[in-house]
């Protein structure tokens, strides 16, 4: 009974009601999906700067030490940054969970500003480089960096959409299905950390090490 | 897993982080003698302590929430 009554709620079944098979809505299993291939594009190009490094004479290239040329600072803030809105992410996810949209507005807008404050921070660094004529060209290093932090970006990118359309047109649904809301939140939030465990391993291996 | 989950999971690697750049700032100010590194690295050891703080309330705070 319970089974016929998830198919017929909506058009997906089961974005409310665990699956059987799985244990889990299906908009989370897929989630988990997505993020398993993330973990395979990120994890080709981590090993292909493992195996660059590895077989490089000096690393980097140009001599000295990374944190010499990258900006330490401004790499710390932007970990700090996207810590923070990983909490915020979260607090906003449990806010549905206690039933307050007000709240949940207000920590969804901050993990976007978050968001926001990283790519600025990430721009001045990138406009630092371009003006010193290292482009991804300069040399293996700048390829790597400019590379991984680029696609990071663009996930942050992606994640800033995705959050904006449910602090705004999305939240419409909490009226409707709050539980299906709270579960698209939830689903944001998983790729929301992902994104931000990507730096975690990209802060020390592109700038400290 | 649940996002409470991940999140944990989350804490204690941004904890792991934090420890790890603090010390990769003492050995570099005892290198190089910058002031500026010398704070970085004393707010990565305090981000480490507010972080495991933050990790027990939200715990606490989430206690009746699922992991799955």
């Amino acid at each position: 009974m319970a089974e016929a009554a998830a198919h017929h709620e909506s058009p997906i079944p089961y974005m409310v009601q665990p699956h059987p098979v799985t244990g889990i809505p299906n908009g989370k299993f897929g989630i988990w999906l997505f993020l398993a291939s993330e973990v395979m594009l990120f994890g080709a190009l981590f090993s292909s700067y493992v195996l660059i490094r590895t077989g490089a004479p000096h690393w980097p290239p140009e001599g000295g030490l990374t944190s010499e040329i990258v900006n330490v600072p401004l790499g710390t803030l932007n970990t700090a940054v996207l810590i923070t809105s990983s909490i915020t992410m979260v607090l906003s996810w449990a806010s549905c969970k206690m039933g307050s949209l007000p709240r949940f507005k207000l920590w969804m807008a901050a993990t976007i500003g978050l968001a926001s404050v990283f790519l600025v921070i990430k721009y001045f660094e990138y406009k630092h480089k371009f003006d010193l004529g290292h482009f991804p060209s300069h040399d293996n290093f700048y390829a790597i960096y400019f590379t991984l932090t680029g696609l990071h970006g663009l996930h942050i990118i992606g994640g800033i959409i995705v959050n904006t359309f449910l602090l705004t047109a999305g939240s419409k649904m909490w009226t409707t299905d709050p539980e299906h809301f709270t579960n698209r939140v939830e689903n944001a939030g998983l790729y929301w950390h992902f994104v931000d465990l990507v730096w975690i391993f990209l802060f020390p291996s592109l700038y400290l090490l | 897993m649940s996002l409470k989950a991940f999140h944990v999971f989350f804490v204690g690697l941004s904890v792991l982080c934090a420890l790890g750049f603090g010390a990769w700032a003492i050995a570099d100010y005892l290198r190089t003698g910058s002031s500026t590194v010398l704070l970085l690295g004393v707010l990565g050891f305090a981000a480490a302590a507010a972080l495991v703080w933050y990790g027990f309330w939200f715990l606490r705070k989430l206690k009746n929430v699922s992991y799955l």
